[in-house]
């Protein structure tokens, strides 16, 4: 009996543990939120959308520059990481799992997973930057299609090892060969996991800052031309929130909120997805 | 103890199979008839599953394990270098252990396979995708939600659904492993009557871990224990008269 209460008495120190730690990180989340909310509503408005970002001090402006830049840079970056992380993923679960150059690969790609960002715009920077003499969109790309790549790997090679072997070995006593074993079974099992890492590495870059800032830079004005710097909103963000102007100041903060619940759309969709998939 | 079968269709002439440097299968002799059930026995780990597995080549996919000795499929080496296993593999279907379904529409699991190795019209298809599921039993529960998802189906439905899938390549072997293993007894009792009717028209080798199953549904019995063939015969005599002292301990339930 007395074993049993200690036992009772365990479970309860353990559990307002966790919850307690539970209630610390939940406390800040809350807060910023609730900060992005209160600072951020106050600046949205129709011209956010429909004007671009104004000289300090002016009366009227938006963020429509900056915003489209922004969904350009993530769009080009996500079409260009994802294909090549699929394909890296696919190799390094079904073909190379057990190969030298898998494993390297694997070793590689954790490298590039766990690099600060600001050292991938820099490498961008010294590559593309400095060699065409220019910042430019199209780096800007480069350097987040870079942060999407080991994301989308990682979920990828992880999904596909989840499918159970004797789905593949079906597969294969039917006849097929592997290359409609990936494509037609396993890929198809796992691509519930798959489109969540790619919309999980969109919502990363969505808000990525250090590796435009020596990339696509920002730009005042409205262009679309990819060999010219580019207007994108975290930049945008960066720039106005340290600015002493307060116009700049409220359109960063609704900046702020914008990224902001992109993200959570996505992480929502991300969600969504992977529950419609487990009730099939 | 050879045994001549008449109409041998498989046949094991010193077959020795190895995980690595780990001896799986020793000397293995044995026949199995065209159009029978024969059923592998014995305790876990005896090499019975291993033994199915190399029908079909499965082991290819595994670069550590590797097959000696000779494997006759209609007199021919099925272990020579000269076989394309994904021809042999259309011939010897395989259902496994737990339901494995695609993650596709029912049709299309069944239309999988066929698609693999023919060319045929859509009407041509969807009769070959009916004829699979009436052999399986199966057809009458599925006909009208053919483009829902084959996960949908419940456990015994999706072993169905796979033995439907083997039987639509029109294979002239089915290897079953422990297909029954999985399911609850109504839907192993559907399972067993289905293989019943498949033995008219395919060879049929199953491993079971249920010694009243293989008594129930085979012709032949292997019983194995450590990597060996310790008898092979006729299923009413092994279970009624073992030769073997090894054999009678097993099927008594003395051992294992």
């Amino acid at each position: 009996m007395n074993l049993l209460a200690r036992r009772k008495l365990v479970n309860k120190i353990a559990l307002t543990l966790s919850l307690s730690a539970m209630v610390f990180g939940l406390f800040w989340l809350a807060w910023i939120l609730w900060t992005v909310f209160e600072l951020g509503l106050s600046g949205l408005s129709l011209a956010l959308f429909t004007e671009m970002t104004p000289p300090p001090g002016a009366e009227t402006g938006g963020l429509l520059n900056a915003i489209v830049g922004s969904l350009i840079l993530v769009v080009l970056a996500t079409l260009l990481g994802t294909p090549v992380g699929i394909l890296t993923g696919v190799y390094l679960a079904e073909y190379g799992r057990y190969h030298w150059l898998g494993k390297t690969t694997r070793f590689i790609n954790d490298l590039l997973l766990s690099a600060p960002s600001i050292v991938i715009g820099l490498f961008v920077y010294a590559v593309v930057v400095a060699q065409t003499g220019k910042f430019s969109a199209w780096s800007g790309v480069i350097a987040l299609a870079l942060i999407v790549l080991p994301v989308v790997v990682r979920t990828t090679e992880n999904m596909l090892q989840l499918i159970p072997n004797t789905l593949r070995e079906a597969a294969f006593a039917l006849g097929a060969p592997k290359s409609v074993v990936i494509s037609k079974v396993t890929l198809r099992a796992a691509r519930a996991g798959v489109l969540t890492g790619v919309l999980l590495a969109v919502a990363r870059i969505a808000g990525e800052t250090a590796p435009l800032l020596f990339t696509a830079l920002s730009n005042q004005f409205w262009s679309l031309n990819l060999n010219e710097p580019m207007a994108n909103l975290p930049v945008t963000i960066f720039k106005f929130a340290m600015s002493p102007f307060t116009n700049w100041q409220e359109l960063a903060w609704a900046g702020v909120f914008l990224i902001t619940m992109g993200v959570l759309v996505l992480n929502i969709i991300a969600r969504v997805f992977l529950r419609a998939e487990k009730i099939n | 103890m050879t045994m001549q079968i008449t109409d041998a269709q498989i046949e094991f002439k010193d077959f020795n199979f190895y995980y690595g440097k780990f001896h799986a299968l020793k000397n293995i002799n044995f026949q199995m008839a065209r159009h029978k059930c024969t059923a592998f026995i014995g305790p876990s780990g005896c090499g019975k599953s291993t033994l199915l597995r190399t029908i079909n080549r499965m082991y290819d996919l595994y670069p550590e394990q590797r097959a000696e000795g000779q494997l006759l499929f209609d007199g021919r080496n099925l272990l020579g270098s000269d076989i394309d296993v994904s021809v042999l593999r259309a011939k010897i279907g395989m259902v496994f252990q737990k339901p494995t379904p695609f993650p596709m529409s029912i049709y299309d699991n069944i239309a999988f396979g066929v698609k693999l190795h023919e060319k045929l019209s859509s009407k041509d298809m969807d009769d070959r995708v009916e004829w699979a599921l009436r052999k399986a039993a199966l057809w009458d529960e599925v006909k009208d939600k053919l483009n829902q998802s084959g996960m949908s189906l419940s456990g015994g439905q999706q072993q169905r659904l796979c033995i439907a899938r083997g039987i639509a390549v029109k294979p002239e072997v089915i290897l079953l492993d422990e297909p029954t293993s999985a399911l609850d007894p109504i839907s192993t009792a559907r399972i067993e009557e289905l293989i019943d009717e498949l033995k008219t028209e395919f060879t049929i080798v199953i491993v079971t871990h249920n010694m009243q199953q293989a008594a129930r549904i085979s012709d032949y019995t292997a019983y194995m224990y450590l990597g060996e063939m310790v008898e092979f015969g006729v299923t009413d005599e092994l279970f009624v008269k073992p030769k073997k002292k090894e054999t009678e301990d097993y099927i008594t339930g003395r051992f294992g």
